[in-house]
């Protein structure tokens, strides 16, 4: 009997000599994904397979297969899911963050070269499309309107109703509210572009302008806002809540300075992504701002413009190389336009409530 | 608006203090008007498209529902939804089926397996990519992916092919095509799938994390039975909210595709539309009745992406279990 020998330890364990299961080096792991890279560089080379995509496949599929196949050998069927578990999550992270990688390396690369003192302080009058030259300002000038409007308008109604749902919702009513905020985050951005058409435009008969847009934008950001302060004001502990009313103080003055300010740093971060979204969407201004070449400073009144507009217009109506690269730019000045407000959104919460960030 | 005070307030709060009882109706109704704002909106939104739609409809010479073509302002209007409802349904499917279990894989990267000194950095990278707009995707799916994603479709073309789905009839056409606009749309909402269930993910309660080590499961057999159970509903959610983002895209489709009035299985074929790029491209050149006839496939695509919410917020009720 003891001549016998077995790997597998579950079947007989009084033959092990250690306590702990066999185990694959530290180094393992990464080994393994070295050598699936380099062999599926290796077929993808010698098949000839012109895309890298292809590449990377082959070797994520090795890399999966030899850490599952490896670990099942040496340290047994439990801990060989654990590693392939492992291994998927790795995968699924490179797999996330080329096409992430690619699109922000390639805006910047193609951005870069456009993008100067000339093309942020001129619009498009008197440019001849076809040919170089030309700028954003307008476009500039018309987001940042728009969006500003858009923002004071639905970010008050979805805080408030967001207060309504977690402070005092109990009825009905707040279970319909939930429902219908959650359906309303769903409102594919052209719908609600459609709504105001027929509304504002066709019904009541205001002419195409940037305020318009921002009612549509409006009603994209509310939804937003409210579910993303309500998981803030969800968070904030009972307790606080409860000393606060033990020592007498109001319900409406216990949200206003026990709660929100508790939540604060959610909420901004909450308003700010809405506030990024409703930037790039296009479809809603395309119909409503009407998309002008000019520079126009009120958007109450005439077509204005809008940089996700203006990259489209550069890319489907221009739709030739000095289209491309106009597009490039302004999708370069609009990326960096919404992370800044992502990090000074970021920066203002975390300074305003340290405690909040978890 | 009444202004009774509700049962539930006045409960918590039976007190005499005039004024304090003043400003809590005076916040209560505030909070509780925007919440019946929301409300308005909604209905107004489907009413008035509703309204639009029935005055399309009337006149429509073809069958809404079946008809391929798209000609509304033609002499004798023919608009029918049957392209735009397949090429919608579709991409999104495509869509969800690589970014669903990816985000997954992230998120669980994020708040488990990475190194926390790599995972940190991360998370926030992925928060900011969640902000990158549409129009930027579409710019860079139209002028980049597709040129590059030849390779791919080739090869699922040549290995693949006996599905059906994947075959191609136009072996070499620019892939601007229904699995392309798939797989753009994945990289879209992947961030914001991702972003959500990771929230979910790092809510789970540690004892139970703990509890499931202290056991001596592995991390993945602690993650199959502590996490993923906890993080489900979440997930849901997430999911939701990039499939309605994905049913709704606009501007990244339109870009994307190169776009007909043919219905075809073979998704790797250049050609057909979604609703949402549809409007997008056609609303420029409609004239008044065509606008009403394209409110009437944006009512079609608001009620789906209704009913898919809708679906998930019921899927989730079921097993809602906010402890305080």
């Amino acid at each position: 009997m003891s001549t016998v020998t077995t790997t597998s330890a579950a079947a007989a364990p009084l033959l092990r000599r250690d306590l702990t299961n066999a185990r694959l080096p530290k180094w393992a792991a990464p080994g393994i994904a070295v050598l699936a890279v380099a062999l599926g560089c290796g077929i993808g080379a010698g098949a000839g397979l012109k895309s890298h995509l292809q590449w990377g496949l082959i070797s994520a599929v090795l890399f999966l297969a030899l850490s599952y196949g490896l670990a099942a050998k040496v340290e047994g069927r439990r801990q060989a899911k654990d590693r392939f578990a492992t291994s998927v999550v790795w995968v699924a992270f490179i797999l996330a963050v080329v096409p992430l990688v690619s699109l922000t390396v390639y805006t910047i690369q193609q951005g870069i070269g456009v993008v100067n003192g000339n093309f942020l302080s001129h619009s498009m009058k008197n440019v001849i499309s076809a040919g170089p030259g030309g700028g954003i300002y307008h476009a500039l000038i018309g987001t940042v309107e728009q969006v500003g409007l858009a923002t004071a308008m639905a970010a008050p109604i979805g805080l408030m109703t967001a207060v309504y749902l977690v402070e005092y919702g109990k009825g009905r009513l707040a279970k319909v509210v939930t429902f219908f905020v959650d359906v309303m985050t769903g409102v594919p951005s052209i719908v609600a572009g459609l709504f105001i058409l027929s509304l504002w435009n066709i019904l009541l008969g205001f002419a195409y302008s940037g305020f318009s847009g921002s009612l549509a934008l409006a009603i994209l950001m509310m939804p937003v806002v409210v579910r993303s302060t309500e998981e803030m004001l969800k968070l904030v502990p009972n307790e606080l809540r409860e000393a606060s009313y033990a020592l007498g103080v109001p319900k409406w003055k216990t949200i206003l300075r026990i709660v929100i300010p508790t939540a604060i740093g959610g909420i901004t971060t909450g308003v700010m992504l809405a506030v990024a979204r409703i930037t790039g969407e296009t479809a809603p201004v395309m119909m409503l701002v009407f998309g002008a070449d000019f520079i126009n400073n009120d958007p109450f009144n005439g077509p204005q413009q809008s940089l996700p507009l203006y990259i489209w217009q550069q890319y489907a109506l221009v739709n030739n190389d000095f289209g491309y690269a106009r597009a490039w730019g302004a999708a370069l000045v609009l990326i960096a336009f919404v992370m800044g407000l992502n990090l000074i959104a970021r920066g203002i919460a975390r300074w305003r409530s340290p405690k909040a960030g978890h | 608006m009444t202004s009774s005070p509700p049962a539930t307030s006045a409960g918590r709060d039976r007190r005499p203090r005039r004024d304090s009882r003043v400003g809590d109706k005076i916040f209560f109704n505030l909070s509780r008007g925007s919440g019946i704002l929301l409300l308005v909106i909604m209905a107004a939104i489907a009413g008035f498209l509703a309204y639009r739609s029935g005055l399309a409809l009337s006149k429509d010479e073809g069958n809404f529902l079946t008809t391929f073509e798209w000609t509304p302002d033609a002499p004798k209007p023919v608009f029918g939804i049957a392209v735009l409802a397949f090429g919608t349904v579709i991409s999104a499917l495509v869509a969800m089926a690589i970014a669903v279990p990816v985000a997954i894989g992230v998120a669980l990267f994020i708040s488990h397996y990475a190194p926390r000194r790599i995972a940190q950095p991360f998370a926030y990278l992925v928060d900011l990519l969640a902000a990158v707009p549409s129009i930027v995707y579409g710019l860079w799916g139209a002028l980049y992916l597709v040129p590059h994603i030849n390779g791919l479709t080739a090869w699922m073309d040549q290995y693949l092919g006996w599905t059906y789905v994947f075959k191609t009839t136009m072996p070499g056409a620019t892939p601007r095509n229904l699995f392309t606009v798939g797989i753009l749309l994945a990289i879209m909402v992947l961030p914001i799938i991702t972003a959500v269930t990771r929230e979910v993910f790092r809510q789970v309660p540690r004892m139970h994390e703990e509890a499931a080590l202290a056991l001596g499961a592995t991390r993945w057999e602690m993650i199959r039975t502590a996490v993923l159970p906890f993080g489900r509903p979440g997930i849901i959610s997430a999911s939701m909210l990039g499939l309605g983002r994905a049913l709704g895209e606009t501007i990244a489709v339109a870009t994307v595709l190169s776009a007909n009035n043919v219905l075809s299985l073979h998704i790797l074929d250049p050609g057909g539309g979604t609703f949402a790029q549809n409007i997008a491209l056609k609303f420029g050149e409609a004239l008044p009745f065509g606008r009403d006839a394209l409110m009437a496939s944006g009512l079609v695509l608001f009620v789906i992406t209704l009913l898919v919410n809708g679906a998930a917020r019921l899927i989730i009720a079921r097993r809602k279990e906010y402890s305080a």
